[in-house]
């Protein structure tokens, strides 16, 4: 395109410009407030605290018993990425593969979970999980969980086994393979790179999910995120450096695996929700 | 189906309709949604007409008749409405401007970070960056701009900027890759015909582009108007940001009445449900129709 020089125009991208950089200096000015909080001996009334400390961060570990909080987060989020990565994985292959009746059906079946929000259909999940005893343990959580994950990897995998060559999977028969040995032996190899992404946004996501956890953890199966909304919610009752030196915990544990995310995947697949025709 | 030779084994009618032993390696995935999704929605809907006391239909005319229950449906879409305006609003000018830079990654990977982090980090992130002490207000006393702090927190605006910081992003990252999703020689060919920046926004982009925003419009929406944590930390949950999901939650965890909180998250579908067909039949109207480069 030719560049355009008019001083309407440069106004314009100037004013999009200073909109983009406002919001940016916000939002990293709020994660900064946190950090720094975590870190000060003491803060009040004053731009920066008045010394340094890390001393909140094992008052926050003893308080908030992190350390089980976290083991049981990583239980939750490691079982929720290998159930939706075996449930979910063998189900795109045969949407990506197959054209049957009702298909259309289906895949709107695993649409909606990702369409509807989590605290809609997590009132009705939730009322059915304790029905059923499940809720309040880890069980409950994980499965509740994986309500919206399962379509998730289903949606981000299809296009993945879509552009595998078909032929590839012919001449595998050819040979004698069947359905199982094929999967194992080539389609898993080709495919790493698409479910190892797609895993890692469930796990980023997961950690991340507050809504459907929140109804259906009990006390020994919070994670990260909602023991962050439960020391939140009763803030006073603790220091707030200790509550934000939890945010710093609950920050890094996401962002590093954001990090590595983001080294499979573009940042714009994470909001794709399967919205996207 | 007389005209089907009984000749013909099962396996290869139904092979020919494209079902055999691959097609059900779907099956697990659809029977674990319809048992945890559309089964408890289906159940959610029968018990929200068994209610604890009274007819079928008690829970509903309790939910209209108490201005306490149904005023939050007029709170959740004041809320909601504007936030999802405002977002798409800013988003739209700005992926066209980001669109044509070379190195987008930076900016679209800062933009995911809110996101990811989620809303219970931003409430506690904005509690202490928005507060009479906070760096917020600070910089404002400091620039002269006000001379008294400006109150944020517990009330509206709390909640609509902390809407804004996650649904900003994802407002704009949609909005992105539906624009990349365009061809550019599209755009080139109209500059090549004399058509302005102004032109070519309004008569070929903006077009091109109306569908996906219908569908980024619905999806912030419904994002919008299930806002819970942060009503609860950042709002006055008690009054000005009673939001729908905060009866609801209350109707089931705090009064034990789970009919009466099926039929809150009933009535909350509904409502999301109406504005996304509302949008989406208004999106059937638009062009549609191929706007991606290549051949066919």
């Amino acid at each position: 395109m030719v560049a355009d020089t008019r001083l309407s125009t440069k106004l314009w991208a100037a004013a999009n410009w200073a909109v983009i950089g406002f919001f940016l200096l916000n939002l990293l000015a709020m994660i900064a407030t946190v950090v720094t909080s975590s870190f000060a001996s003491r803060w009040l009334g004053t731009w920066f605290p008045a010394g340094w400390t890390i001393r909140w961060y094992s008052a926050a570990w003893a308080e908030f018993q992190l350390d089980e909080v976290l083991s049981v987060t990583f239980q939750i989020v490691f079982l929720v990425v290998l159930l939706s990565g075996l449930i979910g994985v063998p189900a795109a292959y045969a949407l990506a593969r197959r054209e049957f009746p009702g298909k259309r059906l289906v895949m709107l079946l695993f649409l909606l979970p990702l369409l509807v929000p989590p605290i809609t259909f997590g009132i009705p999940l939730a009322t059915v999980l304790y029905r059923l005893g499940l809720a309040g343990q880890m069980s409950g959580v994980v499965l509740a969980n994986l309500v919206p994950t399962v379509p998730f990897v289903i949606l981000v995998m299809i296009p993945f086994i879509e552009q595998i060559d078909t032929k590839i999977e012919a001449a595998a028969r050819v040979f004698g393979a069947n359905t199982f040995k094929l999967f194992v032996h080539v389609l898993l190899p080709l495919l790493m790179p698409g479910i190892l992404a797609s895993l890692l946004l469930v796990l980023v996501r997961t950690i991340a999910m507050f809504e459907l956890t929140f109804l259906t953890a009990g006390p020994t199966s919070q994670t990260l995120v909602v023991a962050l909304y439960y020391a939140v919610f009763a803030a006073g009752v603790r220091a707030v450096q200790s509550i934000d030196a939890m945010a710093v915990v609950y920050m890094v544990t996401t962002l590093i695996w954001l990090v590595i995310a983001l080294r499979f995947v573009n940042p714009t697949q994470i909001v794709g929700r399967g919205g996207r025709r | 189906m007389s005209a089907v030779p009984d000749t013909i084994p099962l396996q290869q009618r139904l092979a020919a309709r494209g079902v055999d032993g691959l097609t059900l390696l779907v099956l697990p995935a659809v029977l674990f949604l319809l048992a945890l999704f559309v089964y408890p929605f289906l159940y959610g809907l029968v018990l929200s007409f068994n209610p604890k006391s009274g007819g079928a239909l008690a829970n509903y005319t309790k939910f209209f008749s108490d201005s306490f229950l149904y005023g939050t449906i007029a709170t959740t879409l004041w809320l909601a409405l504007p936030v999802t305006f405002l977002t798409l609003l800013f988003a739209v000018p700005i992926a066209f401007r980001v669109r044509l830079l070379q190195h987008q990654r930076l900016l679209t990977t800062l933009l995911v970070i809110p996101i990811t982090l989620g809303t219970v980090l931003v409430a506690q992130g904005l509690l202490n960056y928005l507060g009479p002490q906070g760096w917020f207000n600070r910089t404002l006393l400091t620039l002269g701009l006000i001379s008294t702090p400006i109150k944020l927190l517990h009330n509206y605006w709390g909640v609509v900027i902390s809407l804004v910081i996650t649904g900003f992003p994802f407002t704009f990252l949609l909005t992105l890759s539906y624009l990349s999703g365009i061809d550019p020689a599209l755009e080139r060919a109209a500059a090549t015909l004399g058509a302005g920046p102004w032109q070519r926004f309004k008569t070929i982009m903006f077009p091109l582009l109306l569908p996906g925003l219908a569908i980024t419009f619905c999806l912030s929406f419904v994002q919008a108007f299930s806002v819970f944590p942060s009503a609860v930390l950042l709002g006055a949950p008690a009054g000005p940001t009673r939001v729908i999901s905060i009866a609801a939650y209350q109707a089931a965890f705090e009064e034990y009445d789970y009919s009466m909180a099926s039929a809150v998250a009933m009535i909350m579908g509904v409502v999301q449900l109406g504005i996304v067909v509302l949008i989406l039949s208004a999106r059937g109207l638009l062009y549609r129709g191929p706007a991606g480069g290549g051949k066919g």
